[in-house]
């Protein structure tokens, strides 16, 4: 199977000249601007789509349909005085905002955004397209460590989001700022633990090579997309927990306003909160493309003609992201908000646990291919074994939480006797 | 549908028609009793209604009105009665529009009107003196430069009319009676039935039957005045002197 897989972007392999740094720049630019228009437009088609699903029409003023909004809302931001309360750190308050935004911009650099996967007449799947007389991924950079750098910035994000509660020297951010670190780096966990089963069917941690991978063919009319062949529930881990990472509804506990004004950004203004706000709507679209790219196979499509042929991974590859940004929408209009411990229950008590066993449940059968050391095929014993077990672990983590919550419940009585 | 329910619910609302009303663009159809600026009426003569009792000023409860009487020239008379009010200011930064100044009034010489767009951006522009609360000859609101008067078929039309909210729990002379009655100026209304009317009417069993009978009270409009300011508007001026 790894022999259908190219590995390294074609164009760096050769020789370098002009035209490929021609290329590159062409790419970074495009990398740059797709996320920042794609979250210019997702500020909008939420405030839309929100607004539909209250019976409201939303912003209508700016061009049409409102469209401009997002612009006129920059415009207005970035002229306006940005303030620095006067307990604040100065130099982390500064710099807070950019250790959100940058992260956010990142990610997108190790996505592939398009790109022919269709395979070949010799039947391997390269992915590349012919640009200025170069084959070249449509992806900025593939790193080997590929989609890990998406749980770096995630996690660098973090910080952001901590240093600018701390450093604003006021109460609300800092309470924030705390509900925030502790809620991300919970759910993180979940996230790296439900992408190991996306490594470990795709065999590579390279973005281009898990697309590749799913671009092969399936079983019978299924695409061979992860989201089938891992067994969707690391999908759904990877979702809900992504939902969280990225603070939205109904996970949106860091600014919940009832309780903490706005948050850990409760003291920026100007600027600097347009770029928390940036990052906060550039997440949606980043995280839309991550999932769409290791779960539903990114810009692998078939070609359907009318189009070059090229084309049309950039258009599979949006429609795809397109779905997720809808969906947060929904949960947004839909869904009241969590309470702090329903929160870490469902991160430490369902998710973690849920993804561990099925990692263990997914290598077992897996390797029931494999051939041991006595030539004999591993079979399905083993997967039994491990399922019995994860099946076991379940039920003592159940009757476990159940036993502690029992507990806690006879202990807040007797308070009360 | 258990926990994706409100997904559906939602998701249906994407195809309902929206309850926005584009404001400056559109307008609702004021409320029948709507409390907006106010306006000092004048009699069919030209003779202003207000008499300088300073009674809306004592009522105030946001203390916003400023009113000074002083006595009638008796060869050109501003007002039928012995005095007139000639300092007349409403301070709109501190107005709360209660219309406790309009029941006030013995001589419905203050009403409400409808209009409430008007934004200065002046503080001594939120002050209205007489100068601008008087309605014009032809008995409309003045229009001030930055009053929005879009829709003013809505807001103008009926911005005189003088509504005693207490009438008929207050006195029980009004029970059963059209409680309030249109002065003079711009914009009369047809009078209005009380509550106690109303009730009586729910008695009737014909619709028709029941209009009969609003038309039968038309007639008693008056007793209202008789007890408020008379008729002093209508006879010519000199019989006061």
């Amino acid at each position: 199977m790894t022999a259908l897989l190219a590995t390294g972007d074609p164009l760096l392999a050769g020789e370098i000249d002009g035209g490929v740094i021609l290329l590159v720049l062409l790419k970074t630019l495009i990398v740059f601007a797709i996320p920042l228009v794609l979250t210019a437009l997702m500020i909008w088609v939420e405030r839309k789509v929100h607004g539909d699903m209250s019976n409201r029409i939303g912003p209508n003023r700016a061009g049409p349909w409102g469209i401009l909004q997002t612009l006129a809302d920059g415009a207005k931001l970035f002229t306006k005085e940005g303030l620095i309360p006067e307990r604040a750190d100065r130099l982390v308050y500064r710099l807070a905002p950019y250790l959100s935004a940058v992260p956010a911009f990142l990610v997108f650099a190790v996505v592939p955004f398009g790109g022919d996967f269709n395979p070949r007449s010799d039947g391997t799947i390269d992915g590349t397209v012919t640009l200025l007389g170069n084959a070249t991924f449509l992806q900025l950079f593939d790193a080997q460590p590929g989609i890990l750098l998406v749980l770096v910035c995630s996690s660098v994000a973090v910080y952001g989001v901590m240093l600018a509660g701390w450093s604003s020297g006021s109460k609300y951010p800092l309470l924030g700022s705390v509900r925030a670190t502790a809620q991300m780096v919970s759910y993180e966990a979940a996230l790296g633990l439900s992408l190991v089963a996306v490594v470990l069917v795709s065999g590579s941690l390279s973005t281009h090579d898990i697309v590749a991978f799913q671009a092969l063919p399936g079983r019978g009319l299924l695409p061979n997309w992860n989201l089938i062949v891992t067994g969707v529930v690391p999908f759904f881990v990877f979702f809900i927990a992504a939902t969280a990472e990225m603070n939205r509804p109904p996970f949106d506990l860091t600014e919940a306003e009832q309780e903490l004004v706005a948050g850990f950004n409760t003291e920026y203004s100007a600027i600097r909160f347009a770029l928390f706000y940036i990052a906060e709507f550039m997440a949606t679209i980043t995280f839309g493309a991550v999932i769409a790219t290791l779960f539903l196979g990114g810009p692998a499509g078939p070609d359907l003609g009318i189009l070059p042929g090229w084309l049309w991974g950039t258009v599979w590859f949006f429609l795809k992201l397109a779905i997720f940004p809808f969906i947060w929408i929904w949960f947004r209009a839909t869904l009241p908000r969590f309470r702090y411990d329903q929160l870490m229950d469902l991160g430490w008590k369902l998710m973690i646990p849920l993804s561990l066993g099925w990692i263990l449940l997914l290598a077992a059968i897996r390797s029931a291919d494999t051939v041991g050391t006595d030539g004999q095929r591993i079979g399905y014993l083993p997967a039994v074994y491990v399922g019995a077990g994860v099946l076991l672990a379940a039920v003592l983590l159940q009757a476990s939480i159940t036993v502690g919550r029992r507990r806690r419940e006879l202990a807040d009585l007797e308070v009360f006797d | 549908m258990g926990y994706l329910g409100g997904f559906r619910v939602t998701l249906r609302q994407m195809g309902q028609p929206r309850v926005t009303t584009e404001y400056p663009k559109e307008k609702r159809i004021k409320a029948e009793r709507m409390h907006g600026r106010h306006v000092l009426n004048r009699y069919e003569d030209g003779m202003e209604k207000c008499i300088g009792c300073e009674l809306c000023a004592g009522v105030c409860p946001a203390r916003c009105i400023y009113v000074r009487g002083a006595d009638n020239d008796p060869l050109d008379p501003v007002s039928p009665g012995e005095r007139y009010g000639f300092v007349y200011e409403i301070n709109y930064l501190r107005c709360i529009h209660c219309d406790l100044c309009v029941e006030a009034c013995p001589t419905e010489a203050i009403t409400e009107s409808k209009l409430f767009e008007f934004s200065f951006v002046d503080r001594a522009d939120a002050i209205y003196t007489k100068a601008e609360l008087l309605v014009g000859d032809d008995g409309r609101p003045q229009q001030l430069p930055w009053e929005d008067w879009s829709d003013a078929d809505d807001v103008a039309e009926d911005s005189s009319a003088w509504v005693r909210a207490t009438a008929a729990s207050g006195d029980a002379r009004y029970v059963g009676k059209v409680a309030w009655s249109g002065e003079l100026g711009f914009g009369v209304k047809e009078p209005e039935l009380t509550v106690a009317s109303y009730d009586e009417l729910d008695d009737e069993e014909d619709a028709a039957e029941g209009k009969a009978d609003v038309e039968a009270l038309d007639g008693e409009v008056e007793v209202g005045d008789d007890h408020d300011h008379g008729d002093h508007g209508h006879g010519a001026p000199g019989a006061h002197l």
